[in-house]
């Protein structure tokens, strides 16, 4: 027995021995390595380009309407020619609402599939994990949602709104309308903790009080407790960064606890046309919403933007902002392409400023420097048909400020 | 020793541990020994030669991803296919070991001093928290990897064994633990990433991340400590001890009855287990560069067991092949149909539970049955000896 111990012992040591020794085949410089050589594949006739949503889980519904809208700019570009002469090829993927899905999934379009671009990812906590693999690789992404900011990749182009173009427009229109005290609900995530932090920043320099601040879990559809908060705190308005299922709880309670639109209006900025579709718009009328986008808003590229997905998709199903986001983002894509002359990363970043586009929401500027889009800021509200309109609007594009640089009272948080 | 493996007992240990390929000790000779040398040296050809030359360097960086959640398998293995603990949490380990490592990274790439990135951004921080300045040294961060899950299990177990809450009592309070980690991690945004987790970790102990090469490295430390593992649990199985582990499993009452402490003999091996499952979290972040409550809560504590279930709890590989398995069919479906992947990847788990009861390790013994043809396949996993499970665990 003590020799079969003394062997085991042995074989154990070996193994420690053997795995240590494993570290030696790592390197410690990394400039003679390829880790930057993944290159797009471009030598054929088409050009691929990764579409990374989540198709289950639960963002699929929300983001299952994004891929749609950035088929339908697919198939529109390539109908007219393509780029640069070759048809796009899109590459689907399922984000499956998981994070670590997703970076294993960008890392599979970029290294196996080759492809040019990625458009996709909806959650914060999905665009954290993904960001570090387009940088690894140098390749790009475009990140179609309104978010909390305080975020610049140069191998991100973010055509949703960020701070300065959403939420701080809310909270201006709030200001304007007499709001001298807001209440903040909240899912409990990233985005919404960030976003509120900002607005207690603001709040502070414009004479504004916080009542309370309350979180939920994601999913949750416990708001009884939440809601009496909220009713017996008295505040002017309520701020909701609230998302997904919780909505539709959180207003019905909101309802039924007696509070209105007239009394007590919720700004939500998670609330589009289709979140409205399924929460009722019984709950929702006239409460406010702030995006940079309306199937409401006027002018003739919306008006064939809306035509075009109703006729694809079915005439029930309405657009929204996070859609026009993505559809944006292809043709940007493409025109910065077309401006570069080549699908080359570097050549397409260095291109990208300065490139305007006729989108449905107006036109909109990259700017080159944040990565980000110059966009026209829009209060709305929820109409008895369900649909959004305009109640206010910054007249021009508003410049994007990731960092909140150009407000003093944002200073601290950065 | 005899006294603990009374023949009826026996009924349910000897076709498991037949079908791992290795015979208890008493029946055991050179041969088993030797088959088992022979099993381990195909094993490591495989994943140290086999697999870096056929596989891409994507393709290998998710092949330590899928070894480092069999890592976890091994463990619910010897917990739950052994011992009988429906581990529903074993999550919080494997985020513990992951968290403890990832911070540890973290504070690295920030320099000394320095803060890590997310904490500026959401926590708006002047100074590290207290908490975190251990991580700072490897020599707290890497023991603790492994330590850290230990003690929390030690402190759950020694609290709830003793109390004799078993079965499914104790798969809901594993479970519940996990979603209150969860719930804990995400209400402390500014000191743990919140929902983010901890992401964009650059270097392991000087070597860069980004290069290939090392990513291979971290492939082969990963197999090498698989490997290890397996070993270990081999011995686990076949010592005194893992006899009366399965004598508790199958009999909890009788055992106490013949003299031995019950609670202790759980204790180790969900201790074990729960090493095991923050080894290979802590593993796990360098792999793939993330560590996020999405990855420690409910639902992926549930994938875990899953793979075990799907391989074939009680056996040694069992474990292993079934995470493996499951992992790689759900790149693979969800890579070749986006859109439907679900349905096909719930299908095969019922397919393997309604046909093959003793997951995909009893295939092989289901196959050497047929070919000896001495016994009709279906006495292989004797129902008398499942009952006896079921009975046990449900009560």
């Amino acid at each position: 027995m003590s020799l079969l111990w003394s062997r085991r012992i042995l074989a154990g040591a070996v193994t420690l021995v053997a795995a240590a020794a494993l570290t030696a085949c790592g390197s410690k410089t990394s400039d003679e390595s390829g880790a930057a050589g993944v290159t797009a594949d471009v030598s054929g006739d088409t050009v691929k380009v990764g579409l990374l949503n989540s198709l289950s889980g639960t963002m699929a519904i929300s983001e299952v309407t994004v891929r749609d809208s950035i088929m339908l700019a697919v198939e529109e570009i390539n109908a007219a020619g393509g780029v640069l002469g070759k048809k796009i090829q899109p590459v689907g993927e399922d984000g499956a609402s998981d994070w670590p899905t997703f970076a294993e999934k960008a890392e599979k379009l970029i290294s196996e599939d080759r492809v040019a671009a990625v458009f996709g990812c909806w959650t914060s906590a999905s665009r954290k994990a993904v960001k570090p693999v387009f940088e690894k690789n140098k390749a790009l992404l475009f990140y179609p949602v309104q978010y909390e900011g305080l975020e610049q990749s140069p191998y991100i182009f973010y055509t949703g709104a960020t701070t300065n173009q959403q939420i701080v427009p809310g909270l201006d229109y709030l200001k304007a309308e007499g709001a001298k005290s807001v209440y903040l609900v909240g899912s409990d995530y990233v985005f919404p903790r960030t976003a509120n932090k900002i607005i207690k920043a603001y709040a502070a320099a414009n004479g504004m009080t916080v009542l309370g601040e309350d979180y939920a879990p994601l999913g949750s559809t416990e708001f009884g407790t939440i809601v009496n908060k909220v009713k017996s705190s008295g505040a002017d308005a309520v701020f909701n960064t609230l998302n997904g299922d919780s909505n539709v709880a959180f207003f019905k309670e909101y309802k039924s606890a007696g509070l209105t639109a007239a009394a007590m209006p919720v700004v939500s900025v998670s609330i589009a046309e289709e979140e409205v579709k399924g929460i009722g718009t019984q709950y929702l009328e006239g409460q406010l919403t702030a995006w940079n986008y309306y199937q409401t808003t006027p002018g003739a590229a919306n008006t064939k933007f809306v035509a075009a997905y109703k006729a694809k998709y079915g005439a029930d199903k309405p657009t929204s902002d996070p859609m026009e986001a993505a559809y944006v983002s292809v043709y940007l894509w493409k025109a910065m392409v077309e401006k570069a002359g080549a699908f080359d990363v570097e050549k397409v970043r260095t291109a990208s400023d300065g490139i305007t586009f006729d989108a449905p929401e107006g036109l909109v500027t990259v700017d080159g420097k944040t990565q980000h889009i110059a966009k026209t800021a829009r209060i709305g509200k929820v109409g008895a048909d369900g649909l959004i309109t305009e109640v206010w609007n910054s007249g021009k594009p508003v410049a994007p400020d990731p960092y909140l640089k150009t407000y003093p009272w944002a200073s601290g948080l950065s | 020793m005899t006294a603990v493996t009374p023949a009826p007992l026996s009924t349910a240990t000897a076709p498991a541990a037949a079908s791992a390929g290795a015979a208890p000790p008493s029946r055991s000779g050179g041969r088993s020994r030797l088959r088992t040398m022979a099993g381990f040296a195909f094993g490591a050809a495989l994943l140290f030669a086999v697999a870096p030359l056929l596989l891409s360097d994507f393709r290998l960086a998710l092949l330590a991803k899928y070894l480092c959640v069999a890592m976890v398998a091994v463990g619910i293995g010897i917990a739950w296919g052994r011992g009988g603990m429906l581990t529903l949490g074993q999550g919080v380990f494997f985020g513990l070991g992951g968290y403890a490592m990832a911070m540890h990274l973290k504070l690295a790439d920030a320099g000394p001093g320095g803060m890590p990135d997310f904490m500026q951004l959401y926590g708006q921080l002047d100074e590290l928290p207290l908490w975190w300045r251990p991580f700072a040294s490897p020599w707290f961060a890497l023991p603790a990897t492994v330590l850290l899950p230990m003690a929390v299990a030690f402190g759950l177990g020694s609290l709830v064994f003793r109390r004799r809450v078993r079965g499914a009592y104790f798969a809901i309070l594993s479970q519940a633990l996990a979603a209150a980690m969860v719930i804990l991690l995400i209400g402390q945004q500014g000191t743990t990433g919140g929902t983010n987790g901890l992401t964009d970790i650059k270097g392991f102990f000087g070597y860069d991340l980004d290069d290939p090469v090392n990513q291979r490295m971290v492939y082969f430390i990963i197999a090498g400590v698989l490997l290890a593992l397996l070993a270990l649990t081999r011995q686990l199985i076949q010592s005194r001890y893992g006899e009366l582990l399965v004598a508790v499993r199958d009999g909890e009452e009788r055992v106490r009855f013949l003299g031995y402490d019950p609670a202790s003999v759980k204790l180790v091996a969900y201790v074990v287990a729960a090493g095991m499952a923050g080894l290979a979290g802590a593993l796990f972040v360098p792999a793939v560069g993330i560590i996020s409550p999405a990855l420690i809560g409910i639902v992926p504590s549930i994938e875990f067991v899953i793979g075990v279930a799907v391989g074939g709890r009680a056996t040694l590989l069992g474990p292993v092949l079934g995470a493996v398995a499951v992992a790689w069919a759900r790149t693979a479906l969800s890579e070749r149909f986006p859109g439907t992947w679900t349905y096909l990847q719930g299908l095969l788990f019922v397919v393997v539970v309604a046909f093959l009861p003793g997951g995909l390790a009893s295939l092989w013994a289901l196959a050497r049955r047929r070919d000896v043809g001495a016994q009709p396949a279906r006495r292989g996993w004797s129902p008398l000896g499942r009952r006896r499970v079921e009975r046990t665990e449900a009560a």
